[in-house]
């Protein structure tokens, strides 16, 4: 009972999930919004289940993948189950960040042994720890100003190309770009 | 930034997205890669001259075939790996079948020849040559097809950046079969084998420098 209740679960979220993506990508940004809000629920309890050590990592890696799942959002085949794609955009960041910590560990001598109880609090957990705001404010201007423009301001793509002085095509490239090479500081390179 | 405000951000003027986006950039880059061997064959080698007599040799067709096929089962799985959660079911069998059959046909070959031949079908007489040609021949289509797959999701970087340089191999090698003079199975199965797993080998090894997203 407990079995079907779970794949009847499993089987509507799949639906509902699959049609506000398949809605974004072609060109329906309030669906598209919905969709990543209701993914980033699932990513969240996803990654809390398999990060019980880290928990302060947790909201990182959550936007961690909302932002992989942004940039990668083309690779979708609309005739593949979302769970499995989303899934495993979620895992190979989980994995990324964890091949991190390791050679970052076996680098820097971990001195928290002893500072654990008194550094984290489950409160934290909610926010997280590394500024995406700032990260963003590291970008070249090519790349910064069509995000700063078009997807924080709201600007269309034309305001934005006047108002910088960049071409239309410009202000696009530099998004697709600076949204990659945000994932890339992530990642610590650069 | 909260997590709110990044889902904003990030739905905010998103757009549609152009499907088959990942199709069609490997269809660029093979096209591009295939131009480019056929310049660096044409410009360092030459067509056989007596390939209009050689087309009519069944043994051409079985290594145009070999070749080809890893080349389609390649493209196939390279597509597979570089969305996430896809799996690659039977490519891998798709991938050695064309390996196994050039193998029976070389066993068969070898067999049946006479012992002073055997040592012909295998080595030819561009032994030397064959592998190291065709891995030159790959670097326009491996550059087009690294391209591509850094467009994509690849989560096996290592398997992608094998399977990657082998579809460069593959694609290489069809070039080279309008130059090479070789046709005996024994040499195919052997020096065009290795030659094409030049690439893959480097692909292996730059996979999970090039391909982390």
């Amino acid at each position: 009972m407990q079995r079907t209740n779970r794949e009847a679960q499993f089987t509507a979220t799949e639906a509902r999930l699959r049609d506000l993506l398949l809605k974004g990508l072609a060109g329906d940004n309030v669906a598209y919004q919905a969709f990543l809000k209701d993914l980033s629920a699932h990513l969240r309890a996803f990654l809390r289940r398999r990060l019980a050590a880290l928990p302060d990592d947790v909201e990182d890696l959550v936007q961690e993948s909302l932002l992989a799942v942004h940039n990668q959002r083309h690779t979708y085949a609309s005739d593949q189950p979302l769970s499995a794609w989303a899934q495993a955009i979620a895992r190979y960041k989980l994995v990324d960040l964890l091949r991190r910590r390791a050679l970052r560990d076996q680098l820097n001598d971990p001195l928290d042994d002893e500072m654990d109880l008194f550094t984290t609090a489950d409160a934290d957990a909610a926010e997280a720890r590394r500024d995406l705001g700032k990260l963003l404010d590291g970008l070249p201007d090519g790349q910064r100003l069509p995000i700063v423009h078009t997807k924080i301001e709201g600007l269309s793509v034309e305001e934005a190309a006047q108002l910088t002085g960049m071409s239309v095509s410009a202000i696009k490239v530099g998004v697709h770009r600076g949204l990659k090479a945000l994932a890339a500081r992530i990642r610590g390179e650069r | 930034m909260r997590t709110d405000d990044l889902i904003g951000m990030l739905a905010t003027g998103a757009g549609p997205v152009a499907a088959h986006g990942v199709e069609r950039r490997y269809g660029l880059a093979l096209a591009g890669g295939l131009v480019g061997a056929a310049v660096l064959m044409l410009t360092f080698l030459r067509v056989r001259p007596d390939l209009a007599g050689a087309v009519l040799l069944p043994m051409f067709w079985v290594k145009v075939g070999f070749v080809g096929s890893l080349a389609v089962a390649s493209l196939l799985a390279v597509l597979r790996l570089s969305r996430p959660g896809v799996r690659l079911a039977w490519m891998p069998g798709a991938m050695l079948l064309p390996v196994v059959l050039i193998w029976v046909i070389a066993g068969v070959s070898l067999i049946e020849a006479e012992p002073l031949q055997r040592r012909g079908l295998f080595f030819g007489v561009t032994w030397k040559s064959c592998p190291l040609l065709i891995a030159l021949l790959s670097v326009p289509v491996f550059v087009g097809v690294m391209w591509a797959m850094r467009g994509g999701a690849p989560t096996r970087a290592r398997l992608a950046g094998f399977v990657a340089g082998l579809l460069s191999g593959a694609t290489a090698a069809l070039v080279y079969c309008l130059h090479c003079p070789e046709l005996a199975a024994p040499f195919v199965g052997f020096w065009y084998l290795l030659g094409m797993l030049i690439p893959a080998g480097v692909g292996a090894l730059l996979g999970p420098r090039l391909l982390r997203w």
